[in-house]
């Protein structure tokens, strides 16, 4: 120690300094902590979960879990919950596809094409989704005609009142089908369902997009180039040389997009759809349980970013390995 | 869609014909032709339906109307010469900035040396018809419609000016000190904004709730922009820092906030801090708003800083260790400005999202530009107008968005170590 | 090293001042508690009262996007039927109508915005219901019903359907966080019927919806159905069902824990109404009270008008208010005329809302 003076020890001041800062931190907690209680306890809001068990007394469209106005609260946020994961899931390979489409032809033969490529990413990137889905939901899904009239493509009718789509119902195969003025089929959508899935697909494939040009940009021309002089067609240079490569520039930036779709879901009441922050909302507001419901929340969308980053860490390791 | 391929930047293009120019871009081959004229009738189609809305059947009286409104929300009539007087400030140093830098020498520009580049060019048409014909199609009040030509006029003939005088001092001592006082004019500028935005000090208060419109949109981005940059590099270099506490609070808090929605944050920071503070020390919602914007984007800042931190090789800071600098002056000097420049396109987008985030101040109940757009929608006089307000906003929102994007593409390439050489 | 040395030097520093903030931070807090209850108001205690003069203005929540009832005109200037309730509070708490600051609250924020004092009052066509009035729920407390309203179903004449049994299986739409969506399922369920409920956060989304025909029903408060079927392409062509799903008294609402504040805000209420009743309009109030101050005999009207007596001051406000919130919005009638009765495009007949000796509900009790 040679006469160092604790205090000015280069191994003990970092410790001191975290120990600092960590119990400023622990009081600044301890006593924000105290007011809520104390704040709540005043206005007798103190914190309990009593609420999740009565009876919700509002009802809700599409779920998966059937549900009904004498089920309870913690039901009903579980259907919105699954509606939100149900959500997310479409939109995650909707947009992945779209963005891998579009950010691969950024590189196409087609003037026209590449050009639409830019001006998609471009005028999308920069309107806020709650905008876009406005757009989607009133100016698009609702001008869509009804009935007889409705918009009908193979194995899919679009219509005001949903979305029709053919599947296996009975063991065989069914189409959309008009019945007394309204359609059936296997599987129906509401064009609530569909606004929102259109509006964070097209907003969030724009991103990814990007994401997937930047990586196949990261490739160098002499990869391509040295793929072609072995003789190798362009499709086979781009499954085989091109994207394992771009793969690893591509999946971290993908994470990012998944997450921001994953909250980005929370904005489904501006198109009507009921998600896990509209049942949240309606919670809130019959029982007056804002802090608890907030943490309910908080606990379902960090619970949600932390499954998509360990999947996505998964994936990025798999795509780094094969690095030799 | 074709073969992805480098083909197209490949053909000598520019030796072509017209015609035969349009077809290599358009229809190299059956399928692409076809593929263009679906496109090229799907455009037409929705050019026709959008302009037949908006001269037939839309009503911009409600614009025109509202403007101030949208503009700067419910700001007293009485003082609202002061954002003018901003506005003309603004449009003066946009000027000068823009006269002073045209002629930074670049390797990937080849027009230098001009006064009016090509795409300067476009820039000041543009300018024009937004500074007058808008006002006069919308039928503004005349001295509206004169303040919007005065500030257009500021900015041109500063840009002219300036654009003369760095000519003809270009490289010398005089250009050098005009740029050093131009970084030096841009926050002092940012400052006097805010003063002059809420007043105090000899000038009338006017307080944050009624800010209102793009002035608060603006206000809140900017604030949350300038704030959330130092915190993100600090919870950066608390992300790389070899003490576990400093590590762990920072991932702790960066993970959390990101993976929570920004909409439940705002909630938190309008509904529940004030159960968290004692009764009365809580700030004005406006600057609740603004500081979980602020800690929102921080985190998402400290991951882009990372990213560029994980760019800069680790010999950099060895060798800047070995020249005799401490670890506090080697991080300052050497390796946070290599970071910033890899991680400023992902910084700028981080920054166009926080735009964007900002609709969702009118969620919480601020009168934020979409917030203001709604209020305006629920005057029984304009019940029934919300298209036009929305396409409105769109705009709005997509040009503050594109001219970010733009300026960072700019500084980008203007950052670019190859082309640096020669710059003053 | 001699950087080195500084720098520890300053963060040992910076770890003291930590340390005497953490001992000031109790301490602040300590005088933060204390200092409450100082009132100015003729001996009445209340703290919101007292906070609210010291800061010179109302804070009032508001909804902001409700037609008739708040919402921003082109000149900036709030306007409607809970603005007027706010500016009369003002206007009697601090002598002018033009004392308050309007805050925008969601469905959602209002009641915690309250509660944690962020807002003084709420003026947002929020209904009375034990849920929000008891400690136990919301906490909150309502002064007097200032609109009398009911949640209505809203049809197209052309959809055939005349009674709420024909709503079953049907997509109706509805508006977020607001009581129409229980008061409307609990309608149905009494007829053994469900329903497709398609929920908006704004009113004009929800209308947007209707009227685009994504929902066969709207359903929302009827003065609110009234008011937005006149902007309708044709109004005769929707058709309000008779059926009255619910009871919605609208009212505002105060802090639950400062009960001077809550009869402050509940006798200007009453004011309003009694106003009416005699007869005090905004224009002639001047003249009415020069009348009540020569005329000793016109007793009621001398006290109600703070000639005679100390009412105000027993309420912490002063012996003048009625006057003073007379002449700034004038009486009950008044107000219902230019924002949601005929005055206004949504001509809302006064029903319900009509005084007591009119055969309507309002009514107050004497000022005495």
């Amino acid at each position: 120690m040679n006469g160092t003076p604790w205090w000015r020890d280069r191994r003990v001041l970092p410790w001191l300094l975290q120990a600092a800062v960590g119990l400023a931190v622990l009081v600044l907690v301890a006593l924000l902590m105290t007011n809520l209680v104390r704040n709540l306890s005043a206005a007798g809001l103190l914190l309990s979960w009593r609420w999740l068990g009565q009876p919700a007394g509002f009802d809700l469209s599409e779920t998966l879990l059937p549900f009904d106005a004498s089920m309870p609260y913690g039901r009903a946020l579980l259907a919105g919950l699954l509606n939100t994961l149900r959500v997310i899931v479409i939109a995650l390979l909707g947009s992945s596809l779209l963005g891998a489409l579009v950010g691969m032809a950024a590189f196409s033969r087609n003037g026209l094409l590449r050009g639409l490529a830019r001006v998609y990413v471009e005028v999308v990137r920069n309107v806020p989704l709650l905008l876009q889905l406005l757009f989607w939901y009133f100016l698009v899904f609702l001008a869509l005609p009804d009935g007889r009239a409705a918009l009908q493509l193979p194995g899919l009718v679009l219509a005001k009142s949903g979305l029709y789509l053919a599947g296996f119902a009975g063991g065989s195969w069914q189409g959309p089908q008009l019945l007394n003025g309204s359609w059936q089929a296997p599987l129906q959508l509401s064009v609530e369902f569909g606004a929102l899935l259109t509006g964070l697909i097209t907003y969030i494939g724009a991103f990814i997009a990007e994401v997937v040009r930047g990586g196949i940009a990261s490739v160098p021309r002499g990869q391509w180039e040295a793929a072609g002089s072995l003789g190798l067609h362009g499709v086979a240079t781009l499954r085989h040389i091109v994207v394992p490569q771009a793969l690893r520039v591509i999946v971290p930036g993908l994470t990012n997009q998944y997450i921001s779709l994953a909250k980005a879901s929370s904005l489904a009441l501006a198109c009507g759809f009921t998600d896990l922050y509209s049942v949240a909302e309606t919670t809130l507001n019959q029982t007056g349980r804002a802090v608890e419901v907030v943490l309910v929340l908080l606990a379902a969308y960090l619970a949600i970013d932390l499954l998509i980053s360990a999947a996505m860490n998964g994936l990025n390791r798999l795509v780094q390995v094969r690095e030799r | 869609m074709g073969t992805p391929s480098f083909a197209a930047k490949r053909l000598p293009v520019a030796a072509l014909l017209p015609l035969k120019r349009l077809r290599a871009q358009l229809a190299p081959t059956v399928a692409d032709g076809l593929l263009s004229l679906g496109l090229l009738a799907l455009i037409a189609w929705a050019a026709v339906q959008l302009f037949g809305w908006a001269i037939g059947r839309a009503d911009w009286a409600v614009l025109q109307l509202n403007s101030m409104l949208l503009l700067v929300g419910r700001y007293p009539l009485a003082e609202q010469w002061r954002l003018w007087l901003l506005g003309g400030l603004l449009a003066a140093q946009a000027g000068l900035s823009w006269g002073l830098l045209r002629a930074w020498p670049r390797a990937d520009r080849r027009e230098q040396g001009q006064l009016w580049p090509r795409h300067d060019r476009i820039a000041v048409v543009v300018i024009i018809l937004l500074a007058l014909l808008l006002p006069a199609g919308l039928r503004l009040a005349g001295p509206l419609q004169g303040r919007w030509g005065l500030l257009a006029a500021v900015l041109l003939a500063l840009r002219w000016a300036a654009g003369r005088w760095a000519a003809d001092h270009w490289g010398g001592r005089l250009h050098r000190r005009g740029l050093k006082l131009l970084g030096l004019l841009w926050p002092l500028l940012y400052l006097l904004g805010f003063w002059l935005i809420g007043g105090g000090l000899g000038l009338a208060a006017v307080a944050p709730g009624d800010w209102g419109g793009l002035l608060l949109t603006v206000v809140m981005a900017s604030f949350a922009m300038a704030l959330s940059f130092p915190l993100g590099v600090l919870l950066a270099l608390g992300r790389r820092s070899s003490l576990p506490v400093l590590r762990w609070g920072s991932v702790a808090y960066i993970e959390f906030i990101r993976g929570a929605p920004l909409i439940t944050l705002l909630f938190i920071g309008q509904n529940i801090l004030g159960f968290l503070l004692p009764a009365g020390m809580s700030p004005d919602r406006v600057w609740r708003a603004a500081w979980v914007l602020t800690l929102f984007a921080a985190a998402y800042l400290a991951e882009a800083v990372r990213s560029g931190l994980a760019a800069v090789p680790r010999g950099q800071l060895e060798a800047a260790r070995s020249l005799g600098l401490n670890q506090a002056q080697a991080l300052v000097t050497v390796v946070i400005p290599q970071a910033l420049r890899v991680a400023l396109p992902t910084m700028v987008g981080q920054f166009i999202a926080l735009v964007q985030d900002t609709t969702l101040l009118s969620l919480i109940g601020l009168l934020d530009l979409l917030g203001m757009a709604r209020g305006i929608m629920a005057n029984p006089e304009f019940l029934g107008h919300s298209s036009e307000l929305y396409l409105v906003l769109a705009v709005l929102y997509w040009s503050c968005c594109a001219a970010l994007g733009l300026g960072s593409r700019a500084l980008e390439r203007r950052l670019d170590p190859r082309n640096l050489a020669g710059s003053p | 090293m001699r950087f080195a040395g500084k720098l520890r030097r300053q963060g040992w520093v910076r770890v003291s001042l930590l340390r005497r903030l953490k001992t000031a931070a109790p301490l602040a807090l300590l005088l933060a508690a204390c200092g409450c209850a100082s009132d100015s108001g003729g001996g009445v205690s209340s703290v919101r009262m007292a906070a609210i003069r010291s800061h010179g203005q109302l804070i009032c929540g508001v909804d902001g996007q409700v037609s008739g009832f708040s919402s921003v005109a082109a000149n900036g200037r709030y306007q409607g039927f809970d603005v007027e309730v706010c500016r009369a509070v003002a206007a009697a708490l601090l002598g002018s109508g033009e004392k308050v600051e309007f805050r925008n609250v969601t469905a959602t924020q209002r009641f915690p915005a309250v509660a944690s004092g962020e807002i003084d009052l709420l003026s947002r066509n929020s209904t009375v219901t034990l849920g929000r009035d008891a400690p136990g729920g919301n906490a909150m407390s309502f002064a007097p019903v200032v609109f009398h309203d009911g949640v209505g179903v809203m049809v197209p004449l052309a959809s055939g359907i005349t009674s709420l049994a024909g709503l079953g299986g049907k997509p109706i739409c509805l508006l977020s966080g607001a009581t129409t969506e229980q008061a409307l399922t609990d309608g149905l369920r009494r007829i053994n019927r469900r329903y497709v409920p398609l929920k908006f956060s704004t009113i004009d989304e929800m209308f947007g919806a209707y009227q685009q025909g994504r929902c066969v029903a709207v359903s929302i408060d009827r003065s609110a159905l009234a008011a937005q079927r006149t902007t309708f392409a044709v109004p005769a062509a929707h058709q309000i069902l008779p059926a009255v799903l619910s009871k919605e008294p609208l009212a505002p609402a105060t802090i639950e824990s400062d009960p001077a504040w809550a009869d402050a805000v509940r006798w200007i209420v009453y004011a309003l109404f009694e106003a009416e009743e005699q007869g005090i309009t905004q224009a002639n109030v001047a003249a009415k009270l020069a009348e009540a101050k020569a005329n000793p005999k016109l007793a009621e009207r001398r006290r109600f008008l703070g000639v005679e007596g100390n009412l105000g001051s027993q309420l912490g406000l002063g012996d003048d208010f009625v006057v003073k919130v007379i002449s700034a919005v004038g009486n009950y009638g008044e107000i219902y005329r230019r924002n949601v009765g005929e005055a206004s495009p949504l001509n809302i007949a006064r029903g319900p809302n009509r005084l007591w000796k009119e055969g309507g509900l309002l009514f107050a009790p004497p000022f005495r």
